[in-house]
């Protein structure tokens, strides 16, 4: 059966490769360093499993330092022009999204058709799908543009150089979420916000769980780290054993309003900083600051939303 | 109870404030944690190392650059480009409006996967949104090429936030009826997820109605180009 752990092999391959396509880049200043970078991921995604928790811990404690003493540069990978890749676009027309839609469905067909065949983790399908999307798009890339052998992982070196430390942050903030969670900070937080709460008010206590949700939310990044703190503190003693409410309106209703927080994030970085260097933006926050004007008045309305169906 | 240990939250704060690098803010942030916590440093970063490593899923996104720039270096974006220079009556808010519709309704039939920043976003949706704009503003500046790239990034978060809880399958409903269910309250997941759809409209119509602002922001410099 086909498991994750073959498409962590297939992704630990392609860091590699960036690794070593990094040594040989001589325009980059810094090319060891952004070669022992992807370098340890692809030993990451090879190994982790064989290296223990601490020998993890030693791993990110080096990813940590190359990236935050500045080791890592960007490399100039062999590319076409803009006037070659307008010609080209010219030239084949819009039959170039046929490989880009390759991956979308190959992940949808791989999850609704080989999910129950025994063939693949039937819980991991679209991911493991997406992987098999990547490859069959990139056959389908070679037998038609004929590109230099090297050049998609030159090209994807382009790419992720761009992304640089950003591409490790998401994994730092759920470790960081994990130290939390062994230090209480949650219990700690649910009873500041229970000492807070006014007695006898139904709307305030509406009012502390969603926003509570929105800014723990924005503290940790995620909203599945603040619902169970926050459900646990205020949605559960208060809103529905104190005042009956609809506890599937009320936690339903109460992770939006969290969403609402991960829209306001830098701490979510997979949603709101990736995406920025993924589009060479220069202010890293560009995106959330894009999405504040439509989170502060969607948690308005899952407030209201809390309050008149979960207390009718 | 150690109040103290909310000195890891100000860390990030404050670090994410002054722009100190993130991943030194964060590890700093986790060890005084843990150390204020009382948990020896070698402890710490083991429980660090064993998160890091069970949450190499969110990095598997990554596969798809060579893919992506290899459609890039053959002029996917120019073709991007085209096709919407092309289209009579195209504007970044209209097309960011039915890429909107169509991430939530996909996204709440689970298929999440299918598309976000480096599927869709990056090589087809955010050089899209840029010729509409560019038709719409001829002389549209740097900033204002950022913004509307941003938007297409947001965009593609408010369609899945607000359209994969819809779903029954998703991890926040099952995370959700796992709590309820150890304080004693059974829930089906269909039960939670009804409770998604009066946000997703909402979500919907918010939202779309900012990328119409944003169209008229765009025209609105149109028109100053015309006075000058």
């Amino acid at each position: 059966m086909i498991t994750l752990t073959w498409l962590y092999v297939l992704i630990g391959v392609m860091f590699a490769a960036f690794a070593l396509l990094s040594v040989s880049d001589r325009s980059n200043g810094k090319r060891f360093g952004n070669a022992a970078f992807w370098g340890l991921i692809a030993v990451s995604f090879f190994f982790g499993d064989f290296l223990g928790d601490l020998g993890n811990g030693v791993l990110v404690l080096c990813l940590v330092g190359l990236a935050g003493f500045g080791a890592l540069g960007r490399g100039n990978p062999p590319t076409t022009s803009a006037e070659e890749r307008a010609a080209s676009s010219e030239r084949r027309g819009n039959r170039l999204f046929l490989p880009a839609l390759v991956i979308p469905i190959t992940a949808l067909l791989g999850t609704l058709v080989l999910k129950n065949s025994g063939w693949i983790d039937p819980k991991q399908a679209t991911l493991i799908s997406l992987g098999a999307g990547v490859l069959i798009a990139l056959a389908i890339g070679y037998a038609w543009l004929r590109p230099p052998l090297l050049a998609p992982l030159q090209e994807g070196r382009r790419l992720m150089d761009s992304v640089g430390w950003a591409a490790v942050l998401p994994q730092m903030l759920a470790a960081l979420g994990a130290v939390f969670a062994l230090a209480g900070v949650g219990e700690v937080v649910g009873g500041i916000a229970t000492h807070v709460l006014p007695q006898g008010s139904l709307v305030a206590a509406v009012a502390l769980y969603g926003i509570g949700m929105a800014v723990f939310t924005m503290i940790m990044g995620n909203a599945f780290a603040a619902f169970p703190v926050m459900t646990g503190a205020i949605g559960l003693p208060i809103l529905i054993h104190q005042y009956h409410g609809n506890p599937a309106a009320v936690c339903a209703i109460g992770m939006l309003a969290g969403f609402c927080g991960t829209l306001m994030t830098p701490m979510a970085a997979n949603f709101n900083i990736v995406p920025a260097a993924l589009l060479d933006l220069k202010d890293r926050n560009a995106v959330v600051k894009a999405q504040v004007g439509t989170a502060i008045p969607l948690l308005a309305c899952n407030l209201l939303l809390i309050y008149f169906l979960a207390f009718r | 109870m150690n109040d103290w240990v909310l000195l890891g939250i100000l860390i990030v704060v404050v670090g994410f404030a002054l722009r100190l690098n993130p991943l030194l803010v964060v590890t700093v942030a986790a060890l005084t944690t843990g150390l204020i916590a009382g948990k020896g440093l070698l402890q710490v970063i083991a429980a660090f190392g064993k998160a890091f490593n069970d949450n190499r899923f969110v990095t598997i996104i990554y596969i798809l650059l060579p893919v992506i720039g290899l459609l890039e270096r053959y002029g996917l974006q120019q073709r991007a480009r085209t096709l919407i220079a092309g289209m009579r009556g195209a504007t970044t808010g209209r097309l960011l409006i039915a890429y909107l519709f169509f991430r939530q309704i996909t996204a709440s039939f689970g298929l999440t996967s299918i598309a976000g920043p480096a599927q869709t976003v990056r090589p087809l949706v955010a050089p899209m949104a840029e010729a509409a704009a560019e038709k719409q503003a001829p002389t549209i500046d740097e900033a204002g090429r950022e913004r509307v790239k941003a938007y297409a990034a947001a965009t593609d978060n408010v369609g899945l936030f607000f359209g994969e809880d819809i779903f029954i399958a998703i991890g926040s409903i099952l995370l959700m009826v796992g709590f309820l269910e150890q304080n004693g309250i059974k829930l089906a997941p269909l039960q939670l997820s009804v409770f998604a759809i009066p946000t997703a409209v909402l979500a919907f119509l918010i939202h779309a109605t900012r990328l119409l602002l944003l169209d008229r922001s765009l025209a609105k410099r149109r028109v100053q180009e015309a006075g000058e």
